[in-house]
């Protein structure tokens, strides 16, 4: 994407055009943020589920209002400080009580207290990693190319226009209705996007 | 960005108040004079009422010391989310003239309390190197002046944002933010001199310089418990019921968590350089701890105070649920009961818990004293900074 704001919890499958149609999608301008939020709730209520909105800066309520799930990343976090917590712990015990036995200042092989300092950094770090990795993920990045770049009123995203694409591959779209529809909820513009 | 309409809502405590206050107040001195009466007719001296009227002191003067970070922190980082709960905070801390006063069966106690204030200490060649500064009179000036700042930094703050209330003047929220910095380093120096002054000279011989941090994080953990109990309290009365919304709850979850965090790590940073280098002088105190029933009751802190809150405040569903959060708040807030009590309590009682009926009513005459006191403070203003520049930030405060 853009520097655009990108409100989205679903990876981006869109850059395969629907065969046929070859055309990416259908790409509204709105002029601004109650617009784009009234119209994201009726094309959520429509049924569409691959489309997305691009706002130039976030929006409060938009994520509602688009009808997102909230984002599994926590998940991804957490399973990644559970792995390192216990990756650090398995690896000071093997290491220093079974592989190489080293008695240090007195301590039993393997002993609790010394092992946490290394066991929260490498929870520390595998949760960050998770989290920056699942992040990529889950947007679909890094994207070195979207369709959508190739549309000239899609540039004032990152400025001071509000846009709503709805995919072609949507089970529901149909470039007419499709289109009829989005120009009925107060666009100011309604293109189509080449795939 | 849906901004809450809070033209419905009650902003002021009113008549209530009056009626708590008095109510607690009551209260409060009622068990505290029982306390002392059962402590001059106990054989020990009153050595038993000491420490317990220690623990309850310092237990909830710790909240205020929160409250007073929280404010100052509020300031120093321009914060918008927390403006409507800033009152509850600046009332909390506003209790500093009455625990000045609380102090005086403490000042009376400093032998039953305190080994180097005795005669057992003069043979001593450690006690005698740290005369200097432990020492009586010293002690009482140290003590005049943490509860004289603390009192006029907490004045200072809650009188400035009640003057914007009727003024409305944002050069006001300019002059708290650039003495909120200065501010925050006389906390931090006084807050760390106080928790050697008041808990580690306890054991005289053994010292850590993460103590203060420690303490530290123990107060913030406790009051931020106790700011969503008290707001929820309040809306319960049906005072700021719009004003104060899930996400504010969700975000004083997430403080809570963090130093709950924190909390551990420092604690576990003392312990570990302490365990690991191994020299008696350091460990004494551990030793203590961790020895006969207080073993117990280190797991029962290591358990209750970490890894248990740890799991209830991760997930973002229970912070956003009043009723899961005040649990767990309420949760936390018995755990840094614990760990007062286990601060205090093993170097007078090293064999057993030493709970006793003192403790109860120490507690509940410290605490109810401290409720008057918050009611009374919370009844002088508006329940929220009115004018407040940044009001309607935290009005339409979303976590996203």
């Amino acid at each position: 994407m853009t520097a655009a704001q990108k409100h989205s919890g679903a990876p981006d499958h869109g850059a395969a055009p629907m065969a046929g149609t070859g055309i990416f999608g259908l790409l509204a301008e709105f002029q601004t943020v109650p617009q784009l939020m009234a119209a994201a709730e009726k094309v959520r209520d429509a049924g569409y589920t691959h489309w997305d909105s691009h706002t130039p800066f976030p929006v409060h309520g938009l994520s509602d209002a688009m009808g997102l799930k909230p984002t599994r990343l926590p998940y991804v976090v957490l399973a990644g400080g559970l792995t390192g917590g216990t990756v650090g712990l398995a690896m000071q015990w093997w290491m220093n009580a079974i592989d190489y036995p080293l008695i240090i200042s007195g301590k039993p092989l393997f002993s609790i207290p010394a092992n946490i300092p290394v066991m929260f950094e490498l929870t520390v770090l595998c949760a960050a990693i998770g989290a920056f990795l699942g992040m990529l993920v889950m947007n679909g990045l890094p994207a070195l190319y979207h369709p959508l770049l190739t549309n000239d009123r899609f540039r004032r995203a990152t400025a001071d226009r509000f846009f709503i694409s709805i995919e072609a591959d949507d089970p529901k779209f149909d470039a007419e209705r499709t289109a009829g529809f989005l120009r009925s909820l107060g666009s100011s513009a309604v293109e189509e996007v080449r795939g | 960005m849906q901004k809450a309409d809070i033209t419905k809502d009650n902003l002021q405590l009113g008549a209530k108040a009056a009626k708590v206050t008095w109510l607690t107040g009551a209260i409060g001195l009622v068990a505290i004079a029982a306390a002392v009466i059962m402590g001059l007719l106990s054989p020990d001296g009153g050595e038993s009422f000491a420490t317990a009227y220690l623990t309850a002191f310092v237990f909830f003067l710790t909240l205020a010391l929160g409250a007073l970070f929280f404010v100052l922190l509020q300031h120093v980082t321009g914060a918008g989310w927390g403006v409507v709960v800033r009152r509850p905070a600046e009332a909390i801390a506003g209790v500093f003239p009455l625990f000045a006063v609380l102090s005086i069966p403490l000042l009376l106690n400093l032998h039953s309390l305190y080994p180097w204030t005795g005669a057992e200490a003069a043979g001593d060649h450690v006690l005698a190197g740290k005369a200097a500064y432990l020492n009586v009179p010293f002690f009482l000036i140290r003590w005049i002046a943490y509860f004289g700042i603390w009192s006029l930094m907490a004045a200072y703050f809650r009188r400035t944002s009640a003057r914007q209330d009727s003024s409305g003047d944002p050069a006001l929220t300019i002059k708290m933010e650039r003495l909120s910095a200065p501010g925050m380093v006389v906390f931090a120096l006084t807050a760390t001199f106080f928790s050697f002054d008041v808990l580690m000279s306890r054991d005289p011989h053994w010292y850590s310089t993460i103590y203060g941090v420690y303490l530290f994080s123990g107060s913030v953990v406790g009051f931020c418990a106790l700011l969503p109990l008290l707001t929820m309290s309040l809306q319960r009365w049906g005072r700021i019921q719009h004003a104060v919304t899930r996400e504010h709850y969700h975000d004083l979850g997430k403080l809570t968590f963090a130093f709950v965090v924190f909390w551990a790590y420092i604690a576990f940073s003392q312990f570990m350089l302490m365990w690991y280098s191994n020299i008696p002088e350091e460990t004494s105190w551990y030793l203590r701890r961790l020895s006969g029933p207080w073993s117990g009751f280190s797991l029962i802190l290591l358990l209750g105070h970490f890894v248990i809150p740890f799991w209830l405040l991760i997930s973002r569903g229970v912070k956003r649920r009043p009723a899961t959060l005040a649990l767990a708040a309420s949760w936390v807030l018995l755990m840094h009961l614990l760990d007062v009590y286990w601060l205090t309590m093993p170097e007078s009682s090293p064999s057993s818990l030493g709970f006793s009926l003192m403790h109860v009513l120490c507690l509940v005459g410290v605490g109810a004293l401290m409720i008057a006191a918050v009611t009374y403070n919370l009844s002088r203003n508006a329940l929220i900074p009115v004018r407040d520049p940044r009001l309607d930030e935290s009005l339409s405060f979303e976590n996203v």
